[in-house]
């Protein structure tokens, strides 16, 4: 004690890896009151996310495809870009929620704090929200599959394992929203996550043309993209059939999604837990 | 049985120390109010009591149970937030349903509970009706409800009438009375005088993260504080000169922004004279002394310096 009459002893912060203080059945709570008021509101939310990648495939797919004259690595135009934007539907229907509906929630709504008062922990809501924001990716990434199976876009029998692939694909980009929007301190700072972030992996992850014909460096900018590897697990797994690749990409995607997982859980407590 | 234990209970943010070593016990089916000015330490030690906010130094014991047993303890408690922080979306009814799954209550025991907490705060007519069409009043007995889903032995509220109407006051200390009969253990904090006292078998008063007294509010006027008060609503300067002189003559003199009280234990004597240098016999008044006068002896002062 003689030590502190002449520093003051500061409260400890949240360390950034720690094992969180989590059970699965509380967070399970938090995602059940999501799609309770999921339930509510989803006429007006299942819009902007849901249509954006189907507007791209009919206007890319099927208004640029028709004047193409070479086919893109041997398939037609719309198989080609197909799965990317099933990604992309998976990525979009995950970030919107775990990035502005989160900090609302967090913020404006203290829905939060609310369930902090019971016996949740932060943990268990951070987790309920990965989980709820997963659930958005196979809600907006399989109905996408579904209508462009339709299209004629669907190849390969391991089509039956895009669901796993897109509830991977959505944990991962949960994961990184959450870590983002638990640091930030004003909602305006989600432009930086949209437009330097979303955007350009959206562009340059090998949707629309293939990352071999781009520069070496930008192939290897390309390899630490998401996206990049959700593209390849999704074209693997409806176009190509190739199971190497998939395992591949699914590993890529599981390690980055199991290395950056505590982080938002952490973060959160730190932001919250005062 | 005590409720809650704290022992040296301490809070710093960075350098900032915002509870100070408190030390104080809630015994059961009590109601204990913590009073003090904005900044006190009031908020930052209720969360603390109700284990969202661990404490920096100290010890803790809520329920029986050491305070890093959160979940526990929070399953037993209600918590009635300062802030309103219902789930908007959704309908009166909902919000009280999506609450208990929470604290893993089925629904078969939730529905039936949810609608009898609707009764006892008055919103039985309102169950469908969405948050956003709630006065302040009503969202506060909501808070309430949502408080009680878990049958808690303990309910902790931050201000519980912060910002209402008299009437919905009135209905929010009635039903807090109620509980208390029950043999729910309530704990408060408010910076409404009049609250504590009508509310409180016992109640602390806090001033820069310390406690200051504690007691039964009655013992608590009684002990700090001359029994009369004389009040003058601003004396002008000749009346202030001659008040000066008078000084001598009361137990204690405090000057506020607006008035001087005199406080006395024979206040008639000391009114006569009061009225000598005052010429509007408006502006002077004889009272009882009330908690109030021990809340401005206490932290009062800081004002005006």
């Amino acid at each position: 004690m003689s030590a502190s009459t002449t520093t003051v002893t500061r409260a400890p912060r949240t360390p950034l890896v720690r094992i969180p203080d989590v059970r699965l059945r509380s967070a399970w709570r938090l995602w059940q009151r999501n799609a309770a008021i999921y339930r509510k509101t989803y006429r007006v939310n299942i819009l902007p996310n849901f249509f954006e990648p189907f507007f791209y495939l009919l206007a890319m797919g099927i208004g640029l495809g028709a004047f193409l004259e070479r086919e893109v690595l041997g398939f037609e135009y719309i198989d080609y870009i197909a799965p990317g934007l099933a990604a992309t539907a998976a990525m979009y229907g995950t970030s919107f929620e775990v990035t502005f509906n989160c900090f609302v929630k967090m913020q404006f709504g203290k829905v939060y704090d609310a369930a902090m008062a019971t016996p949740l922990t932060i943990e268990d809501v951070g987790l309920g929200e990965l989980l709820w924001g997963t659930t958005r990716a196979l809600i907006y990434g399989q109905v996408f599959v579904l209508i462009a199976a339709g299209f004629g876009v669907v190849h390969t029998p391991l089509v039956i394992f895009t669901p796993i692939a897109i509830a991977l694909i959505g944990m991962m980009f949960s994961v990184i929203g959450l870590t983002f929007t638990a640091i930030i301190p004003l909602i305006d700072y989600f432009t930086y996550y949209w437009t330097l972030f979303i955007t350009p992996m959206f562009l340059f992850s090998g949707i629309f043309f293939p990352v071999s014909g781009l520069p070496g460096w930008a192939q290897v900018l390309a390899w630490f993209m998401p996206l990049h590897h959700s593209v390849n697990l999704m074209r693997a797994l409806t176009l190509t059939g190739d199971v190497g690749g998939a395992i591949l990409a699914a590993a890529w995607i599981v390690g980055i999604t199991a290395l950056l997982f505590v982080f938002p859980l952490n973060l959160l407590r730190r932001r919250l837990v005062k | 049985m005590s409720v809650v234990v704290a022992r040296g209970l301490t809070k710093r943010f960075g350098e900032f120390e915002a509870v100070r070593g408190v030390d104080v016990e809630v015994r059961e089916r009590e109601c204990f109010g913590f009073l003090g000015p904005n900044g006190a330490g009031k908020t930052t030690t209720m969360r603390m009591i109700s284990c969202t906010s661990p404490p920096t130094d100290g010890e803790l014991s809520v329920l029986g149970l050491p305070s890093s047993r959160g979940r526990d303890i929070r399953r037993r408690m209600g918590v009635v937030p300062q802030e309103n922080n219902l789930d908007e979306e959704v309908s009166v009814v909902e919000n009280l349903l999506i609450y208990a799954r929470y604290f893993d209550i089925p629904r078969r025991v939730a529905a039936p509970a949810a609608e009898e907490l609707l009764r006892f705060v008055a919103l039985q007519d309102k169950r469908d009706w969405r948050i956003d069409r709630l006065s302040g009043g009503m969202k506060r007995r909501l808070l309430i409800a949502r408080a009680l889903i878990n049958e808690p032995e303990l309910l902790i509220l931050d201000e519980p009438t912060t910002g209402l109407d008299p009437q919905a006051r009135h209905l929010v200390w009635e039903k807090l009375r109620s509980l208390k009969r029950e043999g729910v253990t309530l704990v408060l904090t408010t910076h409404y005088m009049d609250e504590a006292a009508q509310l409180c078998d016992r109640l602390v008063i806090m001033h820069e993260g310390r406690i200051l007294i504690e007691g039964p509010p009655r013992e608590l006027v009684a002990r700090e504080t001359s029994p009369q008060v004389i009040e003058v609503f601003e004396p002008d300067e000749d009346a202030a000169r001659g008040l000066r002189d008078l000084a001598d003559l009361a137990e204690r003199v405090e000057r506020l922004a607006d008035r001087w009280l005199f406080y006395t234990a024979d206040g008639d004597a000391l009114l006569a004279k009061v009225r000598g240098v005052v010429p509007d016999p408006g502006s002077v008044w004889l009272r009882g002394a009330t908690l109030e006068d021990v809340f401005l002896q206490l932290t009062g002062r800081g004002l005006l310096e």
